[in-house]
């Protein structure tokens, strides 16, 4: 049973998954190799859904890690190496897409959204705050209905405020009516 | 027969739920006692129907009934029971028929526990629900239809996807997709409310309970597949940033903010517009993401066009609702009553901003996702955008709301001030810089992000102790007082405690196993040793096992510390017969601080095996601290004022007396 599903694996050795990044495929020197492995994660496997050949187990995903470390190993440096990969395989091998005319949204899109709800709540403070901290003075018309609703009782008199009433009156502009 | 009753029951539950989405509505519209009556009743016929269908199929799952082509295509007759009934939502047509079992259950909860709302608003909801219901019951009779024969049928099945022969994944999907429905009804909500034209705090009332255990549910089912996706892919990675994670993250991202702007709604009266155009943003983002991963759009633009029916209804039900939604939306919004009142800096203004940033994120991702398909799509050019993208855009828009998060429950409503805020902070301040300077400086060299993230991570915890703390005045009062206060705390407030600093263990977790995991990947013979991480890895041997539907191979790798035996750990490398898939089955050993991590590769015992060894420290907290956020939220649900039914009961005591 065993033998013959190895049989099969055998077979079907390209569909199956063998692990990332393989021992043999390791760079000696440890600093390149991490090195390696930094661009790696940073490269799209280019025949996988949205992964990196860090990652992957792509056949193509091999190839690209091994040329990553021959680039490393001929002495570039990662921008060199990107540079290489980009001009092999385009743009769309950098998982971190370069900032270019066609990008201009994907990187800014969400920023200006930010900036530009938080300039329009700016405002909308701006413009409740001035509503509520200085309502318009009540017109000839108003003052004399408020006083047909408070009754004769109570006359509005805003300039004359600073009389010999109660604080609670001052407050509010009203005093009782002088009707002596 | 079973099937084609079940597929008598969907046809049935469309007819119903047809009915309630048309005619309450004119009732509601007319005052007609009688149509608004007509809504709970179909509700609970739909959810009848809807479960009759569901437990239809998974009969025919259970039964390995191989005339059904839905059956042959994702199951086996040698699969375990569990993964026979999970199997029935593995699948495309399966998958649908959940959403639609979980919907016609919420429009069912809906009817049972809103007695007590306004007859006009429950009708009006209940209709919205429908007509969503008779978007994926359609969708699922006319395109998707599971019951579909098979003849002659075969003498077995295909088999599922052994990725999700896992118990992980088994109750990955439920979980999110309660949380998906959960949305839609705080969208039914919302609609209801601007065809009402009103909003206010009972509303608000209403609909926060069902936010929240929507989102408690999401929070767990995300959380359930990024865990699933750390131990069965086998890099030892949690977060990929890739397509269908991201179409989880979007709804979640705009229910946080929905949540929170509820309160404000619940508490002040103000931003009603804004809570409501929240609700209908969530719940597309939700649809958006269903379809996103059904819809076959990300493996390729052009794999939506292989199947165009599909493709297409789906993209004009997420029009109807999405376009529907916000066209009443600019109809009615403006005529609802403008609220309270409050400074920039307040409770509501530090909520304004948290619902500001969480939106930036959730475009953030929105925009990472979908921007690779529609340039393709309009340009023909391709970019990849992958996870550099999000952690140069995401990372630091997370970084500014975890840094207001924490001031933002010290801030009083209407107006604040924002040192005393800050004063009550200063500890947890000092805590957090110097948890990134030993960070910085003991730990890691090489990343400061990672350092400065992780002080965000200790800030979160800390700071949201300190609001505690000063809730229970500990310290100042005796320490009885304060535990007495700490009992009369609502259980929303002690919820919102629990999940800030859960968040504050995912962003430490998250970060510790990021930046600072160790990892060997070495081919080792029988018998060899490797020193990895202060720990010494023995190979002993690689065995052959057979599993009920796999064969595997097994290493069993001795683990010694110091010459003392640490643990044995046995992954497997397991391949499926029927698909003649390989799967790697991680080996895992957890302390709760770390994970020792190790999964076996290709080889054989000429050349030897490939074995890569994980050390993770903190990765457990990922999971628990996401665990622990959803706690949080069901604590906050069990609060008094949220509880379903305790207005009831006080008013038939009252009437009693």
């Amino acid at each position: 049973m065993w033998a013959r599903s190895q049989c099969i694996a055998l077979l079907l050795l390209c569909a199956l998954p063998a692990l990332a990044v393989e021992p043999t495929e390791m760079l000696k020197d440890p600093a390149l190799e991490a090195r390696a492995r930094q661009i790696g994660q940073a490269l799209r496997c280019v025949v996988c859904q949205n992964q990196s050949i860090d990652d992957s187990q792509a056949e193509v995903a091999h190839d690209m890690r091994r040329a990553v470390r021959e680039r490393l190993q001929a002495g570039d440096s990662d921008d060199q190496v990107f540079a290489y990969m980009v001009a092999r395989y385009g743009d769309y091998v950098l998982l971190k897409p370069p900032f270019k005319a066609r990008t201009l949204v994907l990187w800014l899109g969400a920023p200006a959204l930010l900036l530009i709800a938080g300039v329009a709540l700016l405002f909308a403070a701006r413009r409740r705050r001035t509503a509520t901290v200085a309502p318009p003075p009540l017109n000839e018309e108003e003052r004399v209905r408020l006083s047909v609703i408070l009754g004769d009782q109570w006359d509005f008199h805003p300039e004359r405020s600073e009389g010999a009433c109660g604080k609670q009156e001052r407050s509010l502009g009203l005093r009782p009516r002088d009707d002596s | 027969m079973i099937p084609e009753l079940g597929h008598f029951a969907l046809i049935l539950a469309l007819c119903v739920a047809l009915v309630q989405g048309t005619l309450p509505l004119f009732g509601a519209a007319r005052g007609d006692a009688r149509l608004m009556a007509l809504a709970p009743t179909a509700a609970l016929t739909q959810a009848f129907l809807v479960i009759l269908a569901f437990l239809a199929l998974m009969q025919a799952y259970v039964a390995s009934d191989f005339s059904v082509a839905n059956v042959v295509a994702n199951s086996h007759s040698a699969k375990p029971l569990l993964y026979k009934i999970t199997g029935v939502w593995g699948n495309h047509e399966g998958s649908m028929l959940l959403w639609a079992l979980i919907l016609s259950i919420f429009g069912a909860a809906v009817a049972i526990f809103g007695a007590e709302l306004p007859d006009s608003l429950r009708s009006r909801v209940l209709a919205i629900q429908a007509l969503i219901g008779v978007g994926f019951l359609a969708f699922i009779l006319f395109t998707s239809n599971p019951f579909a024969r098979l003849a002659p049928a075969p003498p077995d099945g295909n088999g599922l996807n052994p990725l999700l022969q896992d118990p992980g994944l088994a109750f990955h999907p439920p979980l999110l997709y309660l949380g998906y429905v959960g949305f839609s009804v705080t969208y039914a909500f919302a609609i209801a409310a601007l065809l009402e034209g009103r909003v206010d705090a009972a509303w608000a009332r209403w609909v926060r309970p069902w936010t929240l255990a929507a989102w408690c549910f999401l929070t767990l089912g995300i959380a359930l597949g990024s865990w699933w996706a750390y131990y069965i892919l086998g890099w030892g990675g949690f977060w990929f940033w890739d397509p269908v994670e991201n179409a989880s993250l979007m709804p979640w991202l705009a229910g946080t903010a929905l949540l929170h702007s509820a309160i404000v709604v619940e508490k002040r009266d103000a931003l009603k517009s804004w809570t409501v155009l929240l609700a209908i943003l969530a719940f597309s983002l939700s649809l958006l993401g269903t379809f996103l991963v059904r819809s076959g759009v990300l493996t390729s633009v052009h794999a939506f066009a292989q199947d165009p029916a599909r493709g297409l209804y789906i993209l004009c039900f997420l029009l109807a609702v999405t376009g529907g939604g916000l066209t009443l939306y600019a109809l009615r919004a403006p005529g609802l009553q403008p609220g309270g009142l409050f400074q920039p800096l307040s409770r509501e203004g530090a909520l304004i901003l948290n619902n500001l940033l969480l939106c930036t994120l959730a475009a953030t991702v929105l925009l990472g996702t979908l921007y690779p398909l529609f340039l393709d799509l309009l340009t023909g050019n391709k970019v990849s955008v992958g996870p550099p993208f999000f952690n140069a855009t995401f990372v630091p828009i997370c970084l500014a709301l975890f840094a207001a998060l924490c001031v933002g429950p010290f801030l009083g409503w209407k107006r604040a001030e924002l040192w005393p805020a800050l004063a009550h902070l200063r500890i947890a301040f000092a805590v957090a810089v110097v948890a990134a300077l030993v960070a910085a400086f003991a730990i890691d060299q090489s990343s400061t992000l990672a350092a400065v993230a992780f002080g965000f991570g200790v800030w979160l915890i800390v700071g949201t102790l300190a609001e505690l703390a000063t809730r229970l005045r500990l310290g100042r009062l005796p320490l009885r007082e304060s535990l007495r206060r700490l009992r009369n705390t609502p259980r929303a407030s002690i919820g919102m405690t629990i999940s800030h600093a859960a968040l504050g263990f995912v962003v430490l977790g998250a970060v510790a196993t990021g930046a600072w995991h160790a990892e060997l990947i070495r081919t080792l013979k029988p018998g060899e040793t490797v020193s990895f991480a202060g720990y010494d890895v023995t190979l002993q041997r690689v065995d052959n096992v057979q599993g009920a539907n796999y064969v595997a191979e097994r290493a069993t790798l001795a683990v010694t510390r110091g010459g003392k035996p640490f643990t044995t750990l046995l992954p497997e490398r397991r391949l499926f017969v029927v698909q003649r898939r390989q799967v790697a089955e991680t080996a895992i050993q957890t302390n709760l601080l770390r994970d020792f991590y190790a999964t076996l590769g290709e080889g054989d015992a000429n050349t030897g095996w490939t074995i890569r060894l994980y050390d993770n420290p903190l990765a457990p907290w990922i999971w628990l601290g996401a665990a622990l956020c959803a706690l949080g939220g069901f604590v906050s649900l069990s609060d008094r004022r949220l509880r379903i039914g305790a207005p009831t009961r006080r008013r038939t005591v009252q009437a009693a007396e």
